[in-house]
């Protein structure tokens, strides 16, 4: 039998290891390899020490550094926010009118009002003002307080119908059918009308027939034009919706229209000032105007 | 599989899995090669040291240097060329260059790359050299290395790792001049200015030139570079590499007058082994660890040269020549072969698709993005709009303007927020983004999707930019889905 630690045919080496005959060679690694082995162990037991590295029940091994990562982020937020200091500064020093009207300063309020937006307002409006069932899109033309940018800056700052702020945007619409101002057949002829007045498919539940809008024209101009005004055109001042577009708040269909009108519902938008920066709020009104071109 | 298991008295007992490092004291030699490799070093180090001080005028407010990596600005300069993030690719491209001419030049010349123009053989040799200077040739190495301790072998050592340290540390220094103003940079640092991310790095790449030049050396080409181990597939007989004529050479000996007959040429003078800087016998055969420098064939020509013999025992040349030789036909050099023109059209291929991409280069470029949310609104009027982002790349040095047009839908209507569409302005260098608002008739659009174009001319040159997008719109009768 040959000796196992050298291979015949090379005349190398081997390591004594036999798998089905075969016979492994000794390429000896270097032993510096084996160095960079132990100083990388060695390396690993000091990241231990230095680092927060073990977790304990209620805790973890804090590592002799003190080593923080909510500590590096609050100060990588803190130099972020002093970076952006000198933007907010300008913002909070020009109206809502300047910042549209300067490219720096409106691409600056483009992304952070786009941020606060997504945090505060995407809840009900929808990412992009998309808007949800009874929460105005805010992407389109159609404006219940008001689309420029005052307008818009005044409904973020008060609010809509907000207990907690005086001067909100408030209007209530009466309740014509619980409070028996008009009758159900009224209502109906009313609803048949308003729904005409867009030119939309007229729906089969409302039965409307030439004489029912005919009717309803008389009751609008009775009961509604006060604030919903002649044409049926709306009034921004009031907050009055336009109804003579095919854009609806709670439905355009004749069920949603006969409910509004028997027992309107009234949406409430909270108001934000105080609980955002003036900057802030200057920000989310030129973002929430650029969103569809505002008015 | 059955493992036997090791038998006490079948240990290993000589050999270990670990070897000791073996230092190796490659001595001076002087040769065709030695000069070679002695340009070769100049011209590389020259260009590596001195090219960030090569100045390059882009006009006020700009950079000045010609070859000049900002990080922090976003900018790539290679003298007149400024090359943007987004478009890095020119940077894959030129690896991607460099690595087909390794091919190339392999299949041809074997290992030139590894023996004359690979960093760590550059920087390995120069380390060397001032070694040589230092401590003298391989004799006088081997015999400090076994001397006790000293003040003269202290001082020796010593004034050898500070001159190593000092070229590390240039070396370290010039590296990041291709990220920073090198003459900015010179001054803060002589100052005491410079950021701690600079001196980090100096300091970095001062560390890895000494550990790799100094102590790692051939280390690093037998056990840790990739290259060696695939390079073989680029070669073939007629590649050139350095050989050893073992038909010739064969069999060495110390010449005596009566046995002159029988022995070959190789006298056995182990000066081969003696010079090479990898430390191994190039009479083995060619091998891994070889990284055909040539510089073991000057030293045999200096020693066939002495005794009167033919020259090129240890030779440049292919296998195929060696093999000719030594079958008494004549060397027939053979450079087109299959790989070599596949490599040198993969090179050409590459060079003019290059070339072709920046001379045709777009000084602007004009990106669409279209709103997620909402897809689109209806409004009062029954007409839809969507919404885009728009971002005009003006990579102009001046600010410019440009004129925004929409095509694919009649009556389509443009409307860009805080510009108007006719003279949207961006700034010299620089991205503009901008809110892009595009409104429809509805009984335009004859499907939900419909495709249309964005372009952006510029109004001072005519250049033209264009991207193709989707405006989304109702579920139309005609769709199918």
């Amino acid at each position: 039998m040959s000796d196992i630690n050298k291979d015949e045919l090379t005349g190398k080496p081997t390591t004594g290891h036999v798998w089905d005959g075969i016979q492994e060679l000794n390429n000896p690694l270097p032993k510096w390899w084996l160095t960079v082995l132990y100083a990388c162990i060695a390396f690993s037991v000091l990241w231990w020490v230095l680092y927060p590295a073990i977790p304990g029940i209620s805790g973890y091994t804090k590592g002799v550094l003190g080593y923080d990562q909510r500590k590096v982020y609050s100060e990588q937020a803190a130099a972020a926010a002093e970076a952006q200091k000198v933007w907010i500064d300008k913002i909070s020093a020009s109206t809502t009118e300047q910042i549209n009207g300067d490219a720096e300063l409106l691409n600056f309020a483009m992304s952070g009002g786009k941020a606060i937006f997504n945090e505060n307002c995407a809840a009900c409006h929808a990412p992009g003002g998309a808007g949800r069932p009874a929460f105005p899109v805010l992407a389109d033309d159609d404006w219940i307080w008001g689309g420029d940018l005052a307008q818009i800056e005044q409904t973020i700052r008060h609010g809509v119908r907000a207990t907690t702020d005086d001067a909100t945007r408030m209007n209530i619409m009466p309740n014509f059918g619980t409070d028996g101002v008009l009758t159900p057949e009224q209502i109906a002829d009313v609803a048949a009308f308003v729904m005409s007045l867009s030119g939309e498919k007229s729906d089969p539940a409302a039965a409307a027939t030439p004489e029912s809008i005919e009717r309803g024209k008389q009751v609008f101009a009775d009961n509604c034009v006060a604030c919903h005004g002649e044409q049926g055109k709306g009034n921004l001042e009031l907050g009055a919706p336009n109804l003579t577009d095919s854009i609806w708040l709670y439905g355009g269909d004749a069920k949603t229209i006969t409910a509004q009108i028997t027992k309107p519902r009234h949406g409430v938008m909270p108001a934000w000032e105080g609980r955002l920066t003036d900057a802030q709020i200057k920000m989310l009104a030129v973002y929430v105007h650029a969103l569809g071109g505002g008015q | 599989m059955q493992i036997q298991p090791i038998k006490p008295e079948q240990t290993v007992s000589s050999t270990s899995l670990y070897a000791d490092h073996v230092k190796i004291y490659p001595q001076r030699i002087w040769g065709r090669f030695r000069v070679i490799k002695w340009s070769a070093l100049s011209l590389l180090l020259g260009i590596y040291y001195l090219a960030p001080w090569l100045r390059w005028d882009r006009g006020p407010g700009r950079p000045d240097q010609a070859l000049l990596l900002d990080m922090p600005g976003r900018r790539g300069y290679f003298f007149w060329i400024e090359i943007w993030p987004q478009e890095v690719y020119y940077l894959a491209g030129l690896l991607i260059l460099g690595a087909i001419g390794l091919f190339l030049a392999t299949s041809l010349l074997g290992r030139v790359w590894c023996g004359f123009t690979c960093p760590q053989t550059v920087w390995t040799d120069l380390f060397m050299q001032v070694e040589r200077w230092i401590e003298g040739d391989r004799n006088a190495r081997m015999k400090l290395d076994q001397e006790p301790f000293s003040l003269r072998k202290a001082w020796l050592k010593t004034a050898k790792h500070g001159a190593w340290l000092a070229i590390a540390a240039l070396t370290g220094g010039a590296w990041i001049m291709y990220f920073n103003d090198a003459p900015t940079l010179v001054r803060d640092l002589v100052h005491f200015d410079a950021s701690l991310a600079q001196v980090g790095f100096i300091g970095l790449f001062t560390a890895t030139t000494y550990l790799l030049a100094g102590w790692a050396r051939e280390q690093v080409c037998i056990y840790m570079c990739p290259w060696p181990r695939f390079q073989g597939a680029m070669l073939d007989e007629h590649s050139l590499i350095v050989t050893y004529e073992a038909w010739r050479g064969e069999p060495r000996g110390k010449k005596k007058a009566k046995e002159t007959e029988k022995l070959g040429d190789c006298v056995d003078c182990n000066l081969c082994f003696n010079v090479c800087p990898t430390g191994i016998d190039i009479r083995n055969g060619p091998q891994l660890a070889c990284i055909g420098c040539g510089l073991c064939v000057d030293a045999c020509n200096s020693i066939m040269g002495k005794l009167n013999r033919p020259l090129e025992l240890i030779t440049y040349d292919s296998l195929s020549n060696s093999a000719a030789r030594a079958a008494g036909k004549p060397a027939k050099f053979k450079f087109i072969r299959t790989r070599t023109i596949i490599y040198a059209i993969g090179l050409v291929l590459v060079t003019a698709g290059m070339l072709f991409s920046l001379t045709t280069r777009a000084t602007m470029d004009v990106t669409v993005q279209a709103d997620r949310s909402p897809l689109f609104v209806k409004l009062g009027d029954g007409e839809i709009q969507d919404g885009f982002t728009l971002k005009i790349s003006n990579k102009n040095p001046l600010p410019m303007e440009y004129r925004v047009a929409v095509e694919g839908i009649d009556g389509l209507s443009i409307k860009i927020i805080g510009a108007d569409p006719q003279s949207v302005k961006v700034g010299g260098d620089s991205v503009g983004t901008f809110r892009l608002l595009l409104k429809a008739p509805r009984e335009n659009l004859k499907h939900r999707r419909t495709d249309i174009t964005i372009s952006a001319v510029n109004v001072t040159t005519g250049e033209e930019s264009r991207h193709g997008a989707i405006f989304n719109g109702p579920k139309h009768d005609d769709d199918d889905d």
